[in-house]
């Protein structure tokens, strides 16, 4: 009877430990999601917010089309990206293409001058602050994730319920181990 | 940063078991002088023939009677504040609330600082309308949390340092700061109020003559005579205990917020040289605050004259100087660990981070945006030129310790000088 009874015992602790376990987890994969769901939102945002920034920086700058149309060109590879390593390819080159944007705009006082220009910029600013806090936030959430799958004990409740890893989220910008280009015209 | 906030859950619990301790002890031995049999040490101190009757056998019901009224007391405050606390406090600093359209710069920057911190809602925003630069957290829970600040912080910090600011008040936040700095609050309100309407019936009762006085004998009454000493040390001894706590978590607080702010932006010098600003600002203290909300505020709101040793007992914020120092010595990195280093190497103290939370993470710092570079190129070379001239008229330079440098007129009479930053006095080479 006595070793009935401590086998049922050990088996009950057995169980609330591996639910709580397997509660965490789903927990933090939901957290996971949660802040990718975050970057997409703020991604988007920025897809909407440059056609606004090329149409009030257009008048201003008649000589910068090709600038224009880097950005435009990103904006729309970024938009069509399928997976994620796509989008992050596609989307470090976008940042990259606006932070240009942003250098050239120093050379136009009336545009800075402008109420409506200013305000899309901070918008975008913004942004960009929140796509690369998200960032940060979703890459701490996978870091912290993927330690639980592998740690003792919960590696065993994450193997044998198909806990996955998931990977960091990293912009890639290709120009920026290119060395610049200087030409004299 | 998980291991920080459960770290920090578990010091605030033992602080709070200790001040509850505090609270009810008071009750009991303020509740025991009420009981006409010798109350708390009645059975110690009577003399042996009185141990005998069954009256003083019996159990101290004064004294639970005292701890029942404590236990009222922090249960109506408690109450109080946890059904409209952050409505009392937003209310009474008068701050308004604020939206994305009439403020977008202040509303955006929260709201960035909220997806650092992944917290689970907004925070509403609010802005007082006060010149004195300040800011401050209220909220139980990160669910329903408020951010405000003042119309004279937002006028002077630019970008990177007003994100800086909002990072310190979303950590409080984030590490469940201002549930616990509202529950230790309301403990200490209890205290005071406790030993306050004691003292002042004490005094009173003396002023209308001896209307207590018992007629249990010599022995009884020399009991009771020590029982109200006891109980009045107590009551003068139990607020500053509790005071002392309470200010020790407040500090406490203070430096893991300034570490989580590090943190969540990737850049220590947009907080130094937010509270560099706000440290060095003259306009007069916040119209709205007392000593009771102080410690939510970012720096203290009560403007001293002179900065004393002895005040650091007793000041819900660490020296603004040190806070200053230490972010800037964040040289490495900007995890917390980081920032405990930091500290260990400007202050020679013992880190107030957790152990629990010291774990090693790579956390890069960032660069500083484009607007604040422009700007630091600028006044660098006019700080350059400025030396130069300063070089040509043959001025002494000297570079502090804590990395200012000192430029001396050579007609400067007397041969040490006094480091304006950190007070360090130093000897001027001889000529």
């Amino acid at each position: 009877m006595v070793p009935l009874i401590i086998v049922v015992v050990v088996l009950v602790v057995l169980i609330i430990f591996v639910v709580g376990i397997y509660n965490a987890l789903v927990r933090l994969r939901n957290q996971v999601d949660n802040a990718w769901s975050q970057i997409d939102v703020q991604l988007k945002r920025r897809h909407d917010l440059i056609p606004n920034l090329v149409e009030t920086a257009k008048g201003y700058m008649k000589h910068e089309r090709g600038t224009f149309e880097a950005i435009t060109e990103a904006r729309s590879k970024a938009m069509g990206a399928r997976n994620v390593s796509e989008a992050s390819k596609a989307e470090g080159a976008l940042g990259e293409a606006l932070s240009k944007f942003m250098l050239v705009v120093e050379n136009y006082p009336d545009l800075k001058a402008n109420q409506n220009f200013l305000s899309v910029q901070e918008e975008l600013t913004s942004t960009e602050n929140k796509i690369s806090f998200a960032r940060q936030s979703y890459n701490d959430q996978v870091l912290f994730f993927n330690n639980k799958i592998q740690m003792f004990p919960s590696n065993i409740v994450a193997n044998s319920f198909n806990f996955d890893k998931r990977d960091f989220f990293e912009l890639e910008a290709p120009a920026e181990r290119e060395v610049p280009k200087v030409s004299f015209t | 940063m998980w291991e920080l906030i459960r770290a920090n859950k578990r010091n605030s619990i033992i602080l709070m078991v200790l001040m509850a301790g505090v609270l009810l002890l008071l009750g009991y031995i303020i509740g025991s002088i009420f009981d006409p049999a010798g109350g708390f040490f009645g059975l110690a101190i009577a003399p042996q023939h009185q141990l005998q009757s069954p009256q003083m056998i019996k159990t101290n019901h004064a004294g639970l009677w005292g701890i029942a009224f404590a236990a009222t007391l922090w249960f109506i405050l408690m109450l109080i504040s946890f059904s409209s606390g952050d409505q009392i406090l937003l209310a009474t600093s008068r701050a308004k609330p604020v939206t994305h359209d009439n403020y977008p710069q202040l509303f955006n920057i929260v709201e960035e600082m909220k997806i650092a911190a992944a917290l689970p809602a907004m925070p509403k925003v609010y802005v007082i309308p006060d010149p004195a630069p300040n800011a401050f957290a209220t909220g139980r829970n990160p669910k329903s949390a408020s951010v405000a600040v003042t119309a004279g912080l937002l006028g002077r910090l630019n970008r990177d340092e007003l994100q800086g600011v909002i990072a310190h008040e979303i950590s409080h936040i984030l590490h469940r700061d201002i549930l616990y700095v509202t529950l230790a609050g309301i403990m200490l309100g209890s205290i005071v109020l406790l030993s306050q309407v004691f003292l002042r019936s004490m005094f009173y009762s003396s002023m209308m003559g001896s209307r207590r006085r018992y007629s249990g004998g010599r022995g009884g009454s020399q009991a009771q005579f020590a029982m109200l000493v006891i109980a009045i040390i107590a009551a003068i001894i139990a607020p500053i205990m509790a005071y002392l706590l309470y200010f020790a978590l407040s500090r406490r607080r203070e430096y893991l917020a300034d570490a989580g702010a590090a943190r969540l932006t990737r850049y220590p010098e947009g907080l130094a040289g937010a509270l560099e600003k706000i440290a060095n600002d003259k306009s007069p203290q916040l119209a709205t605050v007392t000593k009771v909300t102080a410690p939510m505020y970012i720096i203290n709101p009560f403007k001293k004259k002179k900065q004393m040793k002895l005040s650091d007992l007793t000041s819900t914020h660490p020296p603004i100087s040190e806070r200053i120092k230490i972010l800037r010595n964040m040289t490495h990195g900007a995890s917390i660990k980081d920032y405990s280093d930091s500290f260990t190497s400007v202050t020679n103290t013992k880190t107030p981070v957790p152990p629990a939370a010291l774990t090693k993470e790579a956390v890069a710092l960032r660069e500083a945006s484009a607007e604040a570079r422009k700007k630091e190129r600028v006044e660098k070379q006019m700080r350059q030129v400025g030396d130069i001239m300063r070089r040509i008229n043959e001025f002494v330079f000297l570079t502090c310790l804590c990395g200012i440098k000192l430029k001396v007129p050579p007609n400067y009479k007397g041969n040490k000088v006094r480091c304006p930053r950190c007070k360090r006095i130093h000897d001027l080479p001889k000529k």
